[in-house]
């Protein structure tokens, strides 16, 4: 695995690309080598022993049985229909630099991403129990500080990261919910196992490309849904909602909820005023809210109106000038003072980043453990810590099998892809390495699983991931799946965030006996 | 409401109605210069649909000389003319896209179709071949939009900033056109001659008023009656009055704490015209009167961006 971390300003970016452009990159370099052959990666749809590729698996047997009745000119009719819609739907992301203001379309691939019920089960208990102890160990962080004190993660992995904010010390949070909305980044690889890439616990958006490209599959193929019992999805805006009224400050009875964004001109525009409408609350700018008298108040035609809870789309450098970076004219001055007072809620809240970074990541396992007494449900990518000297010496042994990365690098600089690095670069990282161990982690190269995608060629395997969408509030909810990106240059050496992959509708099937149960009523 | 959401939708709503004045104007122009006139009569024509939007100091600067293509050009995609259809219809998208979740989703894909479907006919070179058609398309656009915000939108305050726009708007357009073809009709005495119907016919005809003015009057054409019908009849649907009086009745449903006065002086323009006669206008003189309402209407739009658009107290 190579890891472009997100830089500063996650909302600057298209929808969470960070995953997909790691993955492409891992790919592209993969293949460079020449041996990226894709019948050597976990297929979804069929038995992923080579030359057995006839055999499809149960839970795509329906949709493959569909799939062959139709002509090709169906599918790509439908597939121009698709992109007409989106386009005048303006289900677009903007693009920056050369082309600015021009805006494009995110490729949307009309084969879905299927998981079994039983799969998404297992997911789902592992995705609650991941989450529950991140937010215990944000709050565990800027309170007792617990988990350092145990030893299980070391102080100044804490305090030298960036990302950890002592304004946020000793301030109580409603219901000490910290990740209100996490993005969670799942991969398969191997045979099938399931591997956590990253928790994206700031702002993690594509949840509106979830829900649209839902509405675009059952528009298209409404005949598909009649023949699949698929879990339905649209629900989310509500349980968002719902999750974001329920971390109200004290008091507030009937909050009023905000989405606030960047602006029109920020990529992830559409989503924001996307869920926003679904959720039928005010789309606020930095500029529409001000402070007065300890609380937040956003600008009406009828005059201030008070504001309890929100959800923000601006990251922490941004949020209030008067406490982060002040050449900021996205935020609201005195943010940080009402927050910190308790009269406004913020979601996500301020220094949610110390979790997700990828100093931190090796020990969520540990923090499982430490926090809720169970066993990790799900896997982390394995990874080796090279302050340790038993995992240094490893990873000095096998450097060309590995990718190597600064803790505290970002955007992919200062990082080692093995198989993919000359000699020479090894060496020079070694020597790195062996000057400050500290500073570096180690990850094997994952093989990731691959799903059948529409290419110009016809139908070929690409790679994909998954990210669910965790929401914490009085309690842990979520839809079932969430967004399926898939990688769709055949080893594009292009990781631009405007040229990621396309998304795939995803598919939860729901068990047999739920039906049966329905019966019976 | 969220004062920046209240400023989008009147915005959005202003550059519609802008683009659909700005297209009935080219229109009628593009039918008169088919009549037979001499040069100076026809670049008069093109110059006096410049004045109506003040620009033809802008025109001269980039052009320097009259041509009725590069009017055409000017007036209809050129980015940097903030009266040109292209600068408008960009406009009320942009304006669109920033409260896209304030609008039904009808609502703004038509917004949206209009602004990509204007791109595809822009370069395709309909203005050259057919620009009639062109200009009816960016008519037949105002129609939906209006007509889809009427038939989809939530009566709340949102469409009531749109209503507002749209009239304050075209109330100023409505004054323009009558001022400036005023001024640039040879004869606007009782009698005209024949080549006069032409010209007024175009004028009734660019605001959709040939067919009233027909049933209202069952009797030969005649500029004062054609003031009349465009300022005082509450009956024509472009008129003064009748976009006064919705422009009072909106500004009653969004009232607030600070628009009593914005409410009054809107009242008293609106007054003026329910209650005026077209003798003592004609008197006063019309452009005079005219100018005096477009001052007024400017100031309206003004204390409406005060009261409600501009942000309240920080």
């Amino acid at each position: 695995m190579t890891v472009l971390r997100h830089k500063s300003g996650h909302f600057l970016h298209t929808f969470g690309c960070a995953a997909l452009a790691r993955f492409l990159l891992s790919y592209s370099q993969t293949r460079l080598k020449g041996n990226h052959n894709m019948a050597n990666f976990f297929n979804e749809m069929t038995a992923d022993e080579v030359g057995t590729d006839s055999k499809v698996r149960e839970h795509y047997r329906e949709f493959n049985n569909w799939l062959e009745q139709q002509s090709p000119e169906t599918i790509a009719r439908k597939r121009a229909e698709a992109d007409l819609t989106f386009r005048r739907v303006g289900i677009t992301f903007a693009v920056y630099g050369d082309d600015a203001g021009t805006e494009r379309l995110i490729p949307f691939d009309t084969i879905p991403r299927i998981i079994p019920a039983a799969e998404w089960a297992q997911m789902q208990t592992g995705l609650v129990q991941r989450v529950q102890a991140l937010n215990m160990f944000i709050h565990d962080i800027y309170h007792e500080q617990n988990i350092i004190k145990a030893g299980i993660i070391p102080a100044e992995q804490i305090y030298k990261n960036a990302q950890y904010r002592p304004e946020m010390q000793g301030i109580a949070v409603a219901s000490d919910i910290y990740a209100h909305i996490a993005g969670v980044d799942i991969v398969r690889a191997g045979q099938g196992e399931f591997y956590v890439l990253e928790d994206n616990l700031r702002v993690p958006s594509g949840v509106s490309y979830m829900l649209e490209d839902r509405k675009m599959m059952m528009r298209l193929f409404p005949e598909l849904f009649a023949r699949n019992r698929i879990a339905p999805v649209d629900h989310y805006p509500d349980m968002l909602l719902d999750n974001l009224r329920s971390v109200a400050p004290m008091g507030v009875d009937d909050p009023t909820v905000v989405v606030m964004t960047p602006g029109m001109y920020n990529s992830a525009y559409f989503e924001h005023a996307f869920l926003a409408q679904q959720m039928g609350v005010e789309l606020v700018e930095g500029k529409d809210l001000f402070v007065n008298d300890n609380s937040v108040y956003m600008r009406t035609t009828r005059g201030p109106k008070r504001v309890d809870v929100i959800y923000r789309r601006v990251d922490d450098d941004f949020l209030d000038p008067l406490a982060f970076r002040s050449d900021s004219s996205l935020g609201v001055p005195g943010l940080l003072s009402v927050y910190r007072a308790g009269r406004v809620t913020l979601a996500n809240a301020i220094g949610t980043g110390v979790a997700d970074d990828k100093s931190i990541y090796p020990f969520v396992p540990d923090m499982i453990k430490f926090y809720l007494s169970q066993e990790p449900i799900l896997n982390n990518v394995p990874t080796y810590q090279c302050r340790k000297a038993a995992d240094l010496s490893y990873v000095l042994a096998n450097l060309p099998k590995l990718v190597v990365k600064e803790v505290h690098g970002a955007g992919g600089y200062g990082m080692l892809v093995g198989p993919a690095s000359s000699l020479a670069q090894i060496e020079d990282f070694r020597q790195r390495l062996l000057a400050n161990p500290d500073g570096y982690i180690a990850q094997p190269t994952l093989a990731l699983s691959a799903c059948p995608t529409y290419v110009e060629a016809g139908i070929a395997p690409r790679h994909i991931d998954l990210r669910p969408f965790v929401l914490s509030g009085k309690t842990i909810s979520m839809v079932p799946g969430g967004l399926t990106r898939v990688a769709l240059g055949e080893g594009s050496l292009v990781v631009n965030s405007s040229q990621g992959g396309g998304t795939k509708d995803t598919w939860v099937l729901e068990a047999t006996s739920a039906f049966a149960g329905e019966k019976t009523c | 409401m969220l004062s920046r959401t209240a400023d989008h939708l009147f915005w959005m709503a202003r550059y519609t109605e802008r683009a659909e004045n700005t297209a009935r104007m080219l229109d009628v122009n593009m039918q008169t210069s088919m009549l037979p006139q001499s040069e100076q009569d026809a670049e008069q024509g093109w110059r006096a649909t410049l004045g109506i939007s003040e620009l033809q100091s802008a025109y001269d600067h980039k052009y320097g000389r009259f041509h009725t293509r590069d009017v055409l050009d000017f007036m209809v995609r050129d980015p940097n003319n903030p009266s040109s259809i292209l600068a408008c219809l960009t406009g009320a998208r942009e304006n669109a896209r920033a409260v896209r979740g304030t609008l039904t989703t009808e609502v703004w894909e038509i917004q949206n179709a209009t602004w990509l479907d204007m791109q595809k006919r822009l370069k395709s070179n309909l203005l050259e071949t057919d620009p009639s058609a062109f200009f009816e398309w960016v008519k037949y656009r105002s129609h939906l939009s209006r007509g889809v915000t009427l038939g989809t939108m939530l009566k709340d305050e949102a469409i009531y900033f749109i209503r507002l726009g749209t009239f304050l708007e075209r109330a100023d357009n409505t004054a323009r056109i009558l001022d400036v073809k005023f001024h640039g009709a040879r004869d606007t005495s009782k009698d005209i001659t024949q080549r006069d119907f032409y010209y007024w016919a175009a004028l009734l005809r660019s605001v959709s008023g040939f067919e009233i003015y027909r049933k209202v009057y069952r009797d030969v054409i005649t500029p004062e009656r054609v003031a009349e019908l465009l300022m005082l009849r509450g009956d024509m649907p472009r008129s003064l009055l009748a976009c006064m009086d919705d422009v009072v009745e909106n500004l009653k449903h969004i009232r607030n704490d600070v628009s009593a006065d914005t409410e009054r002086f809107a009242g008293k323009l609106h007054a003026e015209l329910k209650f005026g006669h077209i003798d003592d206008i004609m008197k006063a003189g019309l452009h005079h009167t005219l100018t005096e309402f477009l001052e007024n209407i400017y100031e309206l739009g003004n204390r409406v961006s005060r009261d409600f658009l501009v942000p309240l107290a920080a």
